[in-house]
């Protein structure tokens, strides 16, 4: 593969080629490379949450045990079902792209972004429940009635915990809506939806990371 | 070379701001932590003046905590974890690949303002009262202290995406960048010595980002972690904080190496001695350097089954950093040495680094550690690596590339006068506080014993001669800018793909993209006369 | 990326591993209910329907199951990564005694803070 005289007609046929790769596939592959890396930090970001939570738990069983009971399953476990249905959404959204096929695109990228708004909703309501009985972070803990001193704690993390991943969600939703009107305007295709596919692994991440908070802060008793 | 290049080719203060030609960027980080090295260096003048005398010398106990916090903030987040990769690496690494750019040019450029924004928030506490929690910031007392934590740690998590932000575009770079015939065995090894920092870089800035996070959350709601009157375990803040500032010394030596491992070879005229071997290395250290940051706190609290762990682990990383020690000596062995600027500063690294890296052993033994721990043993071991090892490899690899950057030559004789100045004052400055710290002085101290004051005169001395060499290496560094730009394509005889194109660069690199047939260092291939020689 | 080379899973593929992750969902808070001894059992049970969830994730929506190795050496690193810190933290944490003697946490202070490094140079 011999670069050096061929370099002009790449770049002018397909604008979004970048001047200093040569082929769209090189560009693409690295894109998703970058992605990946960039993956891996938020892992080790929220990682060291879920290290600080478990040590804590460890130290606290007794007070973790009685204040995750304050916690709503059934809005957690609906949450969990919204998030994975919106990674089937926007896995489908890719699928389109690839394909070329803008309405479907457009469909499930609108999806996805209706389901994050829904899973939104959900924790907005749990933290108003959550306000309303005192059961707040740190020194702001209002709760009464604790068998168990300590409880507190709990809920440092979980509104740490739940509050990085919703400020994860709401990104992930201004990026989504933002691919929506690129979608529209038709600005993809076949040949590129680097965004999409990009913004898809972004998306699958941040429902993983729920996969591991779900059973961590609700379930585990 | 006076005719188009990456410094002429577009001007103005806009062009620059806006730029995303990893050049520019990397000359802006350049002079950025160029700066940065300065004002830390002017905290550390001041620590050394107040340390002349037990008491007080020039200030008060208050602002000599604050002096030492921020020399070793600044210095580190500062200075010696961007500078090596984002300036000199920024620069050179797409040369050095026979690429245009870096894969995310645009990534790049939000690097470089993350950078400055995070140091504008750093240096805006000199303004708000300062931080003098040391540069590491141990609960409980620093979820307790006024000041400007909340600031600081804000600046410390931007700076940390910049770093990640380096990290990622190297990768991406390394993987799918490369010009054609260049595999992997055929990179220069500053490339693996940057691609092993970039790792290192994704894998454990993250947790100094969340470290800092729950360390504001701690000061702002009092979420109990770190605390222990609530429950908390002022320890774990210290995992945290190592899991991320262990491997970040290695983010600083790593890319210190790589330079070595391209400037040896050139000044000795010779093959790198085993290629695979230093390669590898660098890798392992990588690896490696994730496996041992609780002997930093084998006195913290820390369960002893943890601590014989990680004092045994410790001992397994310096095996790679020795194979490459062997290795750059073994290259020199019979070849033609030069000694110019680059192989001076080459040759002083071997030595200080030797030194510093045999001292870490003491530290990473349980039984001595006891003793040594916050003394000024420590100090000297890491101003051994971190100042005679990165500094003096980024001073090697500023002289390599100058030429390459902007085009102009610098006085030699005067180099060599800074060089000599540099290493006197350097030796003078540390030796004494291995001594002294062997004997009992605790480090961040402002007041100490009378019997220690000789070793801390002497010590100052030394820094006063070390900063003037290097004023008079910013002397003749700035002054040559000011002549004609005069610098052949290939001043040392190199035969990496950087000396393939004009001092300084075109702007997309190369005229034609260069295709690879060679190693970095055949110079067992290539003849004498081969001046502007080429990676065939 | 139009290389029809690198295959891709099929919407119905997607919607099986969809099928699978919302079972999974069921089981693991139905086994939460579950007591198996210890708690420490439920832990393990979680966290095992958690990575395979996980895993499902990965390999389908994510594309690891047909893309080139690179990008799942990646992520596979950052959770080794993340499990060297968890294990150390633990492990610390584990052989030896809390901080605070008085372990349950209170949210006024209950006097003097101990050092905790007096507990090695006493044993010293």
């Amino acid at each position: 593969m011999s670069l050096s005289g061929a370099a002009a007609e790449p770049h002018t046929e397909q604008p979004f080629l970048q001047h200093h790769f040569a082929l769209p596939e090189q560009q693409a592959e690295a894109s998703k490379i970058g992605m990946w890396l960039f993956l891996v930090t938020e892992i080790l970001l929220f990682g060291g949450l879920f290290a600080g939570y478990g040590v804590m738990r460890m130290l606290h069983a007794e007070a973790f045990h009685q204040a995750h009971a304050h916690l709503d399953r059934a809005l957690g476990a609906l949450n969990t079902v919204v998030l994975l249905v919106s990674s089937f959404t926007m896995a489908m959204a890719v699928h389109s792209a690839r394909r070329g096929e803008r309405r479907k695109l457009v469909l499930f990228l609108a999806l996805t972004l209706s389901l994050a708004g829904v899973f939104l909703g959900v924790k907005y309501v749990e933290y108003s429940h959550k306000f309303h009985d005192g059961l707040l972070p740190g020194r702001l803990y209002a709760h009464r009635g604790d068998a168990t001193a300590g409880q507190f704690m709990f809920f440092s993390f979980y509104f740490l915990m739940t509050g990085l991943h919703g400020l994860h969600v709401a990104a992930g939703m201004a990026v989504i809506a933002w691919l929506l009107r690129r979608a529209r305007r038709g600005e993809f295709s076949a040949r590129y939806y680097t965004p999409v596919d990009l913004t898809g692994l972004y998306w699958h991440l941040v429902d993983m990371i729920w996969i591991y908070l779900f059973p961590m802060l609700y379930l585990i008793s | 070379m006076t005719g188009r290049n990456y410094l002429n080719e577009r001007r103005g203060l806009w062009s620059w701001l806006t730029t995303r030609d990893h050049k520019r960027i990397g000359v802006m980080y350049l002079w950025s932590t160029l700066l940065a090295f300065f004002l830390g260096g002017v905290f550390a003048l001041l620590i050394r003046l107040e340390l002349l005398t037990p008491g007080k010398t020039v200030m008060s106990a208050d602002t000599y905590n604050k002096m030492f916090t921020l020399h070793g903030a600044v210095m580190i987040f500062l200075f010696i974890i961007p500078s090596i990769p984002a300036a000199l690496g920024n620069f050179v690494l797409p040369l050095l690949l026979g690429a245009k750019d870096v894969a995310f040019p645009r990534l790049n450029l939000a690097s470089y303002y993350l950078y400055l924004a995070g140091a504008l928030m750093a240096l805006a506490t000199l303004a708000m009262g300062g931080i003098d929690t040391g540069w590491t910031f141990y609960t409980p007392y620093s979820t307790s202290t006024g000041g400007a934590v909340n600031l600081v740690t804000l600046a410390v998590f931007v700076l940390g995406f910049s770093s990640i932000f380096t990290g990622i575009n190297f990768i991406a770079t390394v993987h799918k960048l490369r010009a054609p015939g260049m595999s992997w065995f055929r990179m220069p090894l500053f490339v693996w010595g940057m691609y092993a920092t970039a790792v290192i870089q994704i894998l454990a800035t993250p947790v100094l980002g969340i470290t800092v996070l729950l360390l504001l959350m701690e000061r702002l709601l009092g979420i109990g972690i770190f605390d222990p009157k609530l429950g908390g375990d002022p320890v774990l803040f210290q995992h945290f904080f190592w899991f991320y500032s262990h491997p970040a010394v290695y983010i600083m030596i790593l890319p210190g190496m790589a330079i070595i491992s391209e400037v040896i070879p050139v000044f000795s005229r010779r093959p790198i001695f085993g290629y695979r071997a230093i390669a590898f290395s660098s890798v392992a250290i990588a690896g490696v350097s994730f496996l041992v940051w609780g002997h930093h706190m084998f006195v913290s609290g820390q369960s002893v089954l943890a601590s014989a762990i990680f004092s045994f682990l410790t001992f397994l990383v310096a095996i790679p950093s020795a194979v490459k020690v062997f290795n750059w000596v073994a290259t020199m062995y019979r070849g033609s040495i030069s000694l110019q600027a680059p192989m001076l500063y080459a040759i002083s690294f071997l030595l200080l680094f030797a030194i510093g890296g045999l001292t870490g052993l003491f530290l990473g033994a349980l039984a001595t550690d006891v003793h040594l721990h916050d003394t000024y043993f420590v100090v000297a071991h890491f101003h051994y690596v971190m100042m005679g090892g990165t500094v003096i490899a980024f001073l090697a690899g500023l002289h390599y590339w100058w030429p390459k950057m902007f085009g102009r030559m610098y006085s030699e004789r005067w180099s060599r006068v800074a060089a000599a100045l540099i290493f006197v004052g350097f030796n003078a400055t540390f030796l004494a506080q291995f001594v002294m710290g062997s004997r009992g002085m605790p480090r961040r101290y402002y007041n100490y014993l009378p019997e220690f004051q000789p070793l801390h005169i002497l010590s100052t001395a030394g820094s006063w001669v070390l900063a003037l060499g290097l004023l008079i290496m910013a002397g003749y560094l700035l002054a040559s800018l000011r002549r004609r730009p005069d610098a052949p394509p290939n001043p040392w005889g190199g035969l990496t793909l950087e000396w393939q194109t004009g001092s300084p660069p075109p702007t997309h690199n190369f005229e034609r993209t260069p295709r690879v047939e060679g190693g970095p260092y055949d110079f067992h291939l290539v003849s004498e006369e081969a001046a502007a020689g080429r990676q065939r | 990326m139009s290389t029809a080379s690198q295959a891709e899973s099929s919407p119905r593929t997607y919607l099986r591993v969809l099928a699978a992750l919302l079972a999974l969902t069921a089981v693991t808070v139905l086994a939460a209910g579950v007591n198996f001894g210890a708690p420490s059992i439920n832990v393990v049970i979680a966290l095992a329907i958690a990575s395979l969830k996980g895993s499902l994730v990965a390999l389908y929506f994510m594309h690891l199951r047909h893309e080139r190795p690179m990008n799942a050496v990646i992520f596979l690193t950052g959770m080794a990564m993340l499990a060297i810190f968890l294990m150390f933290c633990f492990l610390d944490t584990a052989s030896r005694e809390p901080v605070a003697p008085s372990a349950a946490p209170a949210a006024q202070a209950a006097g003097a803070l101990r050092p905790s490094s007096a507990r090695i140079l006493r044993a010293s």
